[in-house]
């Protein structure tokens, strides 16, 4: 454990020095706060059009909770992207990984330390942007969504899958190479799961498939469209498809495939790492 | 694989697409010398320390450090290495960065907090401890650098040009804490383009060329022993150079001047009294050593530099 405790350590100050820590915690707190203004005056407009019938009222705040995630959810995975992109490659380029590796510790151990210290990070960015969300909601209205705690894990998933897969580019290619892989394919499957909602209204069996398969090559929008299936209302569910998640909710299975996909990210980054000339 | 040898390669060599780095490198280095790598730009000699110290796999061939094969992990707690492109996380303080350092090499807390001083008083920078490495001047960091080379008391310390960033001062540290080392039986490995810098501090040298051993030599022989001599004279009478061959070799009669290679300049006064009681006016007698530049030149040739 030395060796990884120490580079966990050394990434997560890192990013307290060089401030990525806290440029990330003010932008954080600006979302929220802007998300807490704009839920203010709705939650004001809706009070003030009369007492509902208490369902109407709940679907209106989980619509604006799943709006409030659906950023956090991007914002966690574009931060996963970028605070990674650079770990390995920039230091590969840089030559300052030469000290490192010349040290008596596995290549491998280099490797999980920055890992587990991008994943601490990434849990406390998403833990302060989904627990900002939802407490955001439950304090200005009351609402609690159901299935909170898996939504928010598969949220948090999500980041980490987008975590390993730059850092195992990021272990071959350039800093910029790396950003085009990890958006393009992320961008692959963000088409994808709209393809896959137009499918679910039109009834296109053809679309529903690219979106599945689309799924498969990254499966990020897979693990939010889940998530959102997990915390959206019971009526909304039953309506189908919402702007924020998909008609077809995928599987369970789709959440076991996320998880062997972002081992076998870490698995293929500690290969191609320790193989590679430095 | 020799035991007492520090390093020790056989046919080491490295291709990388259609290009050869490293033809085929076989040396021996014996514990406790200061060993020179030299040669020009692009010889492969940063390669071959790469392929040493595990940062690069060789294509073909073997080699052993400390009695230990490549890419061996527990070895590498007993070697220390200062790379070419000193770039370290220029976000962490001196110290910061000498204990993140020793942590990895696995030195226990209590061993750290006593040896980083010791460093940071060695390396002269006891004053910047808590200073960013970020402000450091490229000196600094040649000096920071070193000192993260020298955490876990080497046996053999690897340092790929020492003293391309510093000053006059600090090549002369450089030059002493090689001395330092050497005196305790600390293998040292460097690769420097000073040649002055090798000549003062080497045992030995390997001249490297288009990433083939050229030759191996004991500088201090090479560059004490012999010493090349030219004597303005004037006429010779026939067979008088023929008979300086008893002090020296090499004899050349070019016009009025007189070449020869004299193993010692104690001979010198007797060449010259030779001469002189044969009837020779001797005008200028100019030994010159030979300098590990002249030598680079001789064995390496001018072409060939990348």
């Amino acid at each position: 454990m030395g060796a990884i405790g120490t580079m966990t350590r050394l990434t997560f100050r890192e990013a307290v020095r060089r401030r990525i820590a806290l440029a990330a915690s003010v932008l954080g707190l600006a979302f929220l706060a802007l998300y807490n203004t704009g839920l203010y005056f709705i939650q004001r407009e809706v009070a003030a059009s009369g007492p509902g019938p208490a369902g109407a009222m709940n679907e209106a705040y989980n619509f604006f909770m799943m709006a409030g995630l659906y950023a956090a959810n991007f914002l966690g995975v574009a931060m996963a992207a970028l605070l990674t992109a650079d770990t390995l490659a920039g230091e590969i380029a840089s030559g300052t990984v030469q000290t490192l590796a010349t040290k008596p510790v596995r290549r491998a151990d280099l490797v999980l330390g920055k890992w587990l210290g991008l994943a601490g990070l990434l849990g406390l960015y998403g833990t302060l942007m989904v627990g900002g969300v939802l407490l955001s909601v439950w304090v200005q209205t009351g609402y609690r969504p159901s299935n909170v705690g898996t939504g928010a894990a598969l949220i948090l998933l999500n980041s980490l899958l987008i975590m390993s897969v730059t850092l195992a580019s990021s272990s071959r290619l350039t800093t910029l190479a790396t950003g085009g892989v990890v958006f393009g394919l992320y961008g692959l499957a963000f088409v994808g799961g709209w393809v896959e909602r137009v499918g679910f209204f039109i009834r296109s069996a053809t679309a529903m498939n690219v979106g599945i398969v689309s799924s498969l090559l990254l499966p990020s929008e897979a693990l939010w469209n889940r998530a959102a299936f997990d915390m959206t209302s019971p009526l909304v569910r039953a309506l189908g498809a919402t702007p924020f998640s998909a008609g077809s909710v995928p599987s369970p299975l789709m959440v076991v495939y996320a998880v062997g996909y972002l081992l076998a990210a870490l698995w293929l980054t500690i290969r191609w790492f320790g193989g590679r000339d430095l | 694989m020799t035991p007492d040898l520090a390093i020790e390669t056989r046919a080491l060599r490295k291709v990388f697409g259609d290009v050869t780095a490293v033809q085929g490198l076989t040396l021996q280095v014996a514990r406790g010398e200061v060993f020179g790598f030299l040669g020009p730009n692009g010889a492969g000699k940063t390669t071959s320390i790469k392929m040493l110290l595990g940062l690069i796999a060789p294509t073909a061939g073997e080699a052993w450090l400390l009695g230990r094969p490549l890419g061996d992990r527990g070895v590498r707690a007993r070697v220390g290495f200062l790379p070419e492109h000193f770039r370290f996380h220029d976000w962490l303080t001196a110290g910061e960065f000498l204990d993140l350092h020793g942590e990895l090499y696995g030195m226990p807390r209590d061993r750290r907090r006593t040896r980083i001083p010791e460093l940071l008083e060695l390396v002269g920078l006891t004053a910047f401890r808590a200073k960013a490495l970020r402000t450091f001047s490229k000196g600094m960091l040649q000096r920071i650098g070193l000192a993260q080379a020298l955490l876990n008391d080497p046996e053999l310390v690897v340092l790929d040009e020492p003293t391309s960033g510093l000053d006059p001062v600090g090549r002369r540290l450089v030059r002493d804490i090689i001395r330092d080392l050497k005196a305790r039986g600390t293998t040292v490995l460097l690769n420097s383009h000073l040649l002055s810098e090798v000549e003062i501090t080497c045992d030995r040298a390997v001249f490297i060329k288009h990433g083939a051993v050229v030759q191996v030599s004991p500088l201090g022989t090479l560059i004490d022993g012999d010493t090349s001599v030219t004597i303005r004279t004037g006429p010779l009478p026939d067979g008088l150079a023929a008979s300086l061959h008893r002090w020296a070799r090499d004899v050349r009669v070019d016009g009025t001047e007189l070449r020869l290679t004299v193993a010692d300049e104690t001979a010198l006064p007797a060449i010259t009294r030779h001469l002189v009681e044969h009837g020779v006016d001797v005008y200028a007698v100019r030994p010159h050593k030979l300098s590990l530049e002249d030598l680079f030149l001789q064995i390496l040739g001018t072409e060939g530099s990348l």
